[in-house]
């Protein structure tokens, strides 16, 4: 079933266009990153998925049904870029005043503050809360009443290492339970196993949409090769495998997907010339930087 | 319907941890109480109605007093909450804005009746406690208590209008103090000019009488002030009174919060968060 349609959609403010024909489409239970640049329009595209802001040209469907429409606000859970809630209030009353709204009983509201590691300080006010902490509290009301669509806008900004890792631990059961998740995020290295899909925006424009190994694929990138061998075997294991030599004793090759299990094998027939072998595949980053200079010699 | 009881809640729980709420408080109460005690003393001996004469000083206190309650506590509303990021959070929960602007209208109503209720009952209190509960008529303190409701009703819708208008609050706190100086002091004395300047010509006779009552802050003044007692407690400005009669000040007073609501939920509807 498709959580979430975008066709064809633009955005302009004024002369200024920000989200320009984008189309994508997310199924139930699927885990989409977007990625971009400061101003990239990705914050622009969520509002308009939201029903807040509307479109220039294009379509938007959430679960069938208008952005915006009841049906469509009841069924998607929100968690902004950037909100202060109110500094007098408890973060524990602010969560049950969303709970109301949504028709979700108080009790499953502090399931959701523990779940998201907040019960000892649910009875302070808000004013007191750390940046991560509030960041929580937004967390907490996305996930109120089984959302159809999760909506998060740099859900993981201000959340220490430990509570990114728990926080798409919750994104995986959200999936796993039917949820569409669309995420943006700056942090790529956290992204790259678990998500299903990566969308790159720069300029308003989409530059990529595919699974992270689709995207490795056609970006034909190398994959870099570490060999480390010892000080007096170092010249002679560059010479054998053609590599460049960056330090006493590791070498570094750069080798397609189609090469690799050749460059393995002979690497191997090296016998204890080498000590150890790193292969690492071209990281989200590398691919992230690779879409969007691709875009900029484009144009 | 529950949405709104839930926005309700939620204002009630901001606004008793509301420095503006808990200074109207004490002012209402410190105001009622001093002009009770201290109003009472020569006329109570002529056989006046002392809870008259009480309700005629604090209608004065509450001229100023409670239009002023109703735009602090409005003027947040929508360009705060814009401005830190709730209100577009709260617009993509199923709920209207037609229902968030009426959960924060009847907490904020129910903040200044409560206000003013508590200035009224120690007037009440002070005044039995002074005369006895003999001959003592309360009408005039429920009414009282009525046109306040109206009046800070008023202002509430006037508070959300500016704070739909412009983006920012510190913007509509600004317009809003401008807004009630216009209202309670410099209206009342730019037709007290022209009253002199005319000397009981045209304008007098007949627009003056409009435009007092035009005013949501006079029109309460008019519905409050017995004619009797207008003439010599107040100034130039109640001797219009006889002329005006009770029911056009009163459609005035309630016809102001349900354009004042009206109108801040149309400029509310083309907010974008
Ligand atoms: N209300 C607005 N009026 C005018 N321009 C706007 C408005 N909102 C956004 N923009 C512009 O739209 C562009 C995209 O902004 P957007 O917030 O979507 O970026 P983003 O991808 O979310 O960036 P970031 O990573 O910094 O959050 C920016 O150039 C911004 O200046
Ligand atoms: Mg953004």
């Amino acid at each position: 079933m498709t959580a979430l349609l975008i066709e064809n959609v633009s955005k302009s403010y004024g002369p200024l266009e920000t989200v320009c024909d984008v189309s994508l489409h997310l199924a139930a239970g699927e885990r989409l990153a977007l990625l971009g640049h400061n101003g990239a329009g990705k914050t622009t595209l969520m509002r308009m998925v939201l029903g807040l802001t509307p479109l220039t040209s294009g379509k938007i469907e959430v679960l069938g049904v208008a952005p915006g429409s009841r049906a469509a606000r009841r069924a998607i859970g929100f968690l902004p870029e950037s909100v202060a809630f109110h500094g007098a209030l408890t973060g524990r009353e602010q969560l049950h005043h969303f709970a109301r709204l949504k028709s979700v009983k108080a009790s499953v509201a502090d399931d959701f503050l523990e779940r998201v590691g907040l019960t000892h300080a649910m009875n302070r006010k808000i004013r007191t809360y750390s940046k991560g902490m509030r960041q929580r509290i937004g967390l907490a009301q996305a996930l109120l009443g089984q959302p159809k669509l999760a909506v998060l806008d740099e859900p993981t900004s201000g959340l220490d290492p430990i509570s990114r890792h728990e926080f798409y631990d919750i994104v995986d059961d959200l999936a796993k339970a039917g949820t569409a998740v669309l995420l943006s995020s700056h942090a790529l290295t956290d992204l790259e196993t678990r998500t299903d899909r990566i969308a790159i925006m720069s300029k308003g424009r989409l530059l990529a949409n595919d699974s992270l190994m689709s995207l490795r694929k056609s970006a034909g990138l190398p994959i870099k090769v570490q060999v480390t061998a010892t000080e007096a075997t170092a010249d002679q294991v560059a010479q054998r495998l053609g590599g460049q030599r960056i330090n006493g004793c590791t070498i570094t090759l750069n080798v397609q997907q189609e090469g690799k299990v050749a460059l393995l094998g002979e690497i191997a027939s090296l016998g204890n010339l080498v000590k150890d072998i790193d292969v690492t595949p071209a990281s989200l980053e590398d691919l992230y930087r690779h879409y969007s200079t691709a875009d900029q010699e484009g144009t | 319907m529950m949405s709104v009881f839930a926005i309700v809640r939620l204002e009630l729980l901001i606004a008793r941890r509301n420095m503006w709420v808990a200074t109207s408080l004490i002012l209402m109460g410190l105001f009622s109480s001093v002009l009770t005690l201290a109003g009472g003393a020569p006329t109570g001996t002529l056989g006046v109605d002392p809870l008259l004469v009480a309700v005629t000083s604090i209608t004065t206190l509450s001229v100023y007093l409670v239009p002023l309650i109703g735009l602090l506590l409005s003027f947040d509303s929508i360009a705060g909450e814009a401005e830190r990021g709730t209100l577009a959070l709260s617009l993509t929960y199923p709920v209207s804005r037609g229902e968030i602007l009426l959960g924060k209208f009847l907490a904020h109503l129910m903040v200044l009746g409560f206000a003013v209720a508590v200035g009224l009952a120690l007037t009440a209190g002070l005044t039995i406690w002074k005369y006895g509960a003999a001959d003592l008529s309360y009408l005039p303190l429920l009414k009282l208590f009525a046109t306040s409701l109206a009046l800070g009703a008023a202002f509430l819708g006037i508070g959300y209008c500016v704070s739909a208008l412009v983006r920012q609050a510190s913007t509509a706190s600004g317009i809003v103090i401008i807004i009630w100086l216009v209202c309670v002091v410099l209206y009342d004395l730019g037709l007290l000019g022209a009253l002199v300047a005319d000397s009981g010509g045209y304008f007098t006779k007949t627009v003056f009488p409009w435009l007092l009552i035009a005013n949501p802050a006079d029109a309460f003044r008019l519905i409050n002030m017995p004619a009797e007692t207008v003439s010599t407690l107040a100034s130039g400005l109640g001797a219009a009174g006889p002329t005006i009669g009770l029911a056009s000040p009163l459609v005035s007073l309630l016809l102001w919060p349900v354009m004042a609501l009206f109108l801040a939920w149309l400029a509310f509807r083309r907010v974008e968060p």
